[in-house]
Order: C-alpha cells, then structure tokens, then sequence
C-alpha cells in the first residue's frame, strides 16, 4: 500500500505546530495503523530525522493510550475500536490521510500525537472512587448485586479513559467520560454513600478544567472503543441534578463516606 | 440561593435552564400555532380565539410575563454555553468529519440566533404594527392576510417556520438527555417524537403564510 500523511508536528507545548507530508510505501493492509507508524519512524530514525512520537502501550485495544484522529474522526474510520487496532485495510491504497493529536483546550499537546490527559485524573481523583477500609477481600455474597445491574455498571466501567469522547466532541466536553464513572460507581451498592457529593465534585472539576458543555451530538458515542452509551449521560445529568437539590455539602468540603449531610431550610 | 448560583455556575446547569425554558417556549408555540391554524376557519372563527385570548387580561399577562422570562433564560445560557464550548478547542481540527452530530444539532445557536431575530420582527409586525404598513389595531384577520400578501414578507414567514423546525428537531430529542430522562422503554420514541412535532410545528406555522399567499397571488 501507498499513502500519503499529513501528521501534525508539534516539538513541545509551547511550539506552534504544522503538519508534515510523509509518503509511506509498502505498507501491508495487515498492519495496524501504529505498526505502518513504527515502520515510519524506522525511516525517519534512518535518515537521521526526528521519529513522530505518539502515545502505546499495550496495543490491544485495551489500556487507552493510542489515541490521535485520522481524517476527522477520531481513532480512525472503523468505529469502536482504539487505533493499535485499527488495521490498514481499513484505507484504500493511495489514501490521503491527516493524522492529528486530541484537540482540546484541557489536554495541552506534549509532542506531536501525544496529548496531556491529566485533566481526566483530576476528575477521578475529585470524586471517581469509593471509599472502603482496605485489607482482605470480603466475601463476595455479602453484598448482592442483580446481574442487570452489575451488566450496566460494566458497560460504563469499560470506559479507560482514552480521551476520544473529547476528542471527537464539537464542544470539546468531556461529558461521556464523566457519565461513565459517575454511573458505574452510583449503579453499585457501594458507591451509594458518596454517590451525591461524587456526581457533584467530578461535574466541577470538569468544568474547572476548560471542557466543554454537553450538547448531545452524539458524536462521543461514535467515536467511543468501548461504545459506552450516551444514555449514561443522562444518567450523570440525573444524580447531578438529584445532588443539586438534595444535597448541601459544597464539593469542595470533606463529606466522608458517610458524610452525606441532607440540604433542610437554610436560614 | 447560594445552592442556585453553584447548580447555575455548572454546565449541567445552564443545559438544565436551556432544557426547562425550551420546554415552556415549546408549549407556548404549540398554543401559539393552534391559535393560527384557526385563520382557516374564517374571519370570524379567528376574531373569536383573538377574543378569547383578550378575555382574562390577568392570564395574557402572566403568560407574557413567563414567556418572556423564558426567552431571556434560554438567550442568556445558550450564549455563555456557547462560548464556553467554543473556547474548549483553541486549535480547531483540519479535517472534520462528522459520525452523528447531524445539521440539526450543529447549527442550533445558529437557528437559535434567526428565531430570536424573526421573534423581535414578528412583534413589530404583528403585535405592535410599527412595521406593517395597513396595520389596524383591532382586526387581526386584516393583519394576516394583508401583511402576508406581501410575498418577500411571507415568504420570510415560511423560511421561519422552517428554521424553527429544524431548532425543534434536534431541541425536543436533546431535551430528554438534559433532563435526565432516558430509559430504554421510551428511548427509541423519542426520535419519533422530535421528529414528529417538528414537522407538526413547521407545517402548522408555515400553512399560515401560504394559505395567505396562494390564494392572493
């Protein structure tokens, strides 16, 4: 296969950035697009050039790395799936193609594809956990769950936090990934005591990180890996309006677990 | 009202001020059509729903008032959403595609914009007269029908309806999301519903014009 990439050369956050043509012969339509990307650094490393770099690990479709948006869409034309398992037979053969990293003001580009995705950790660390004692696993039918539920909880669980839903939003926002983790801790028994203060705490933080608003494009769940489900995000909407109302303790304070304190008249 | 100002400071909250508003606007434009479709009745048929509307001063006022109130909400947060949204990408893509985000939902402030422009003329028009050039204050039959004759005039009418629609048709889906209100027994109605009423407004509003139009070219 012959292509033509236009890939968007970015040295550090603060550089400008522009894309820079490469033409890549013999690529095989086995490939995943990060191998056909791995034989280009190969030739670039050869000629005494810069490699382009971008974000892997595990490359299999799993870990949430690989992120970038090919032609306008982010993780590439297949739907539902990461670009390590994105494979060039997808393309036709002298195919044209732009490859450019997440674009969002939330995620600063730290080189060439690879984008900062800190912004979605401090999300999680405002309120995407529960808290429970540590130590031995307690026995597993002590709290019992039905298995829709637990089935649901999975389907937002699967999120890994690979950014696309942002990427490939027209608003930049980070609804679906928040909907996400809202929704698979608010599903199960444990994640009740803070389910209040968490959908409260994770909505600011996002919107003190620069994202956008959800405008239901729709274009999150296109683009998603795991395909989870705009209805998620209407779920996050619910507990947070549910919050709002019901709930006083501002997200900045220090409700424990069961610090659930329940808004009365205030005077 | 501190709880107010923070639920308001959010963007879930601005979209649950557009969603709610949009719910009040959208119920008085179904009323407001209803009210129009009676101009195919007959002269007499329509100065009865005019007086009908006049009858309880209390009441037109208080639906003024909400309506009003309303629009203002529904301008303010569409406008703060909107910036935010398009401060959230400083470096815009050079390629786009589009995979769901259908015209509908991507042109919303952009419809949103034209209603709020068109609204502004239509009460000049219709209700205050400044821009009508027969307009009399107690006939509204003779307003319609001598207002529309006017093609540019009614067909601007049409073009309105349409662009109303089509703000309808991504607004009446969307509004379920905001809302919080999505379960898989009615999801798959609510395309239908959007959908229909769209239509139902586009066609009820814009019959108005052309009925106007056609029978007076």
């Amino acid at each position: 296969m012959r292509l033509t990439l236009y890939i968007w050369r970015q040295k550090s956050t603060t550089d400008k950035g522009r894309f820079v043509k490469y033409e890549v012969e013999n690529a095989s339509p086995e490939m995943s697009f990060l191998e056909m990307l791995d034989m280009l650094n190969r030739q670039l490393i050869e000629r005494g050039g810069e490699p382009v770099a971008f974000e892997h690990d595990c490359r299999e479709g799993i870990c949430g790395c690989c992120g970038m948006v090919i032609n306008g869409i982010a993780n590439g034309p297949a739907g539902g799936t990461t670009v390590c398992q994105l494979y060039m037979r997808h393309f036709k053969d002298g195919a044209v193609l732009y490859i450019e990293p997440w674009r969002s003001r939330a995620f600063p580009v730290i080189k060439d594809l690879v984008v900062d995705r800190s912004a979605l950790d401090r999300i999680m660390q405002a309120g995407g956990f529960i808290s429970v004692r540590t130590g031995s696993a307690p026995e597993a039918h002590t709290i019992l769950v039905s298995k829709e539920t637990a089935e649901l909880a999975m389907d937002a669980a699967e999120c890994t936090g690979c950014g696309a839903c942002v990427a490939a939003c027209p608003n930049g926002a980070a609804m679906l990934f928040v909907a996400a983790k809202i929704s698979h801790l608010g599903l199960l028994p444990q994640g009740q005591p803070e389910r209040d203060r968490r959908a409260q705490a994770m909505v600011r933080q996002m919107d003190r990180e620069g994202f956008g608003g959800c405008s239901n494009h729709r274009e999150c769940e296109a683009v998603c890996p795991k395909r989870i489900s705009i209805r998620f995000i209407a779920r996050a909407n619910r507990d947070f309006l549910r919050a709002s109302l019901f709930y006083s303790k501002s997200a900045s304070g220090k409700a424990g677990a069961t610090g659930k304190t329940k808004r009365c008249f205030e005077k | 009202m501190h709880w107010i100002a923070e639920f308001y400071r959010s963007t879930p909250g601005k979209k649950f001020v557009m969603a709610v508003t949009g719910v009040v606007l959208f119920a008085y434009v179904l009323l407001h059509m209803v009210g129009n479709l009676q101009i195919h009745l007959g002269p007499e048929e329509l100065r009865g729903y005019v007086r009908l509307r006049y009858a309880a001063p209390g009441l037109l006022w208080t639906v003024r008032f909400v309506l009003l109130v309303a629009a203002t909400l529904h301008v303010i947060a569409a406008v703060q959403l909107t910036v935010r949204n398009r401060g959230s990408r400083p470096v815009r893509y050079a390629v786009r595609r589009y995979r769901e985000a259908d015209y509908a939902s991507r042109t919303m402030i952009f419809t949103g914009v034209a209603i709020a422009a068109f609204g502004v003329y239509h009460l000049l028009h219709m209700t205050f007269g400044s821009v009508h050039p027969e307009f009399i204050r107690s006939d509204v039959y003779h307003n319609v029908t001598s207002g529309l004759h006017v093609p540019p005039v009614s067909l601007l009418y049409v073009a309105a309806s349409a662009v109303l629609g089509l703000h309808l048709y991504h607004g009446l889906w969307s509004v379920f999301q905001t809302l919080g209100l999505s379960s898989p027994i009615y999801d798959s109605w609510r395309r239908a519903f959007a959908t229909v009423f769209s239509l139902v407004v586009t066609l009820g509003f814009g019959s108005v014009p052309l009925a106007v139009l056609l029978r007076t070219l």
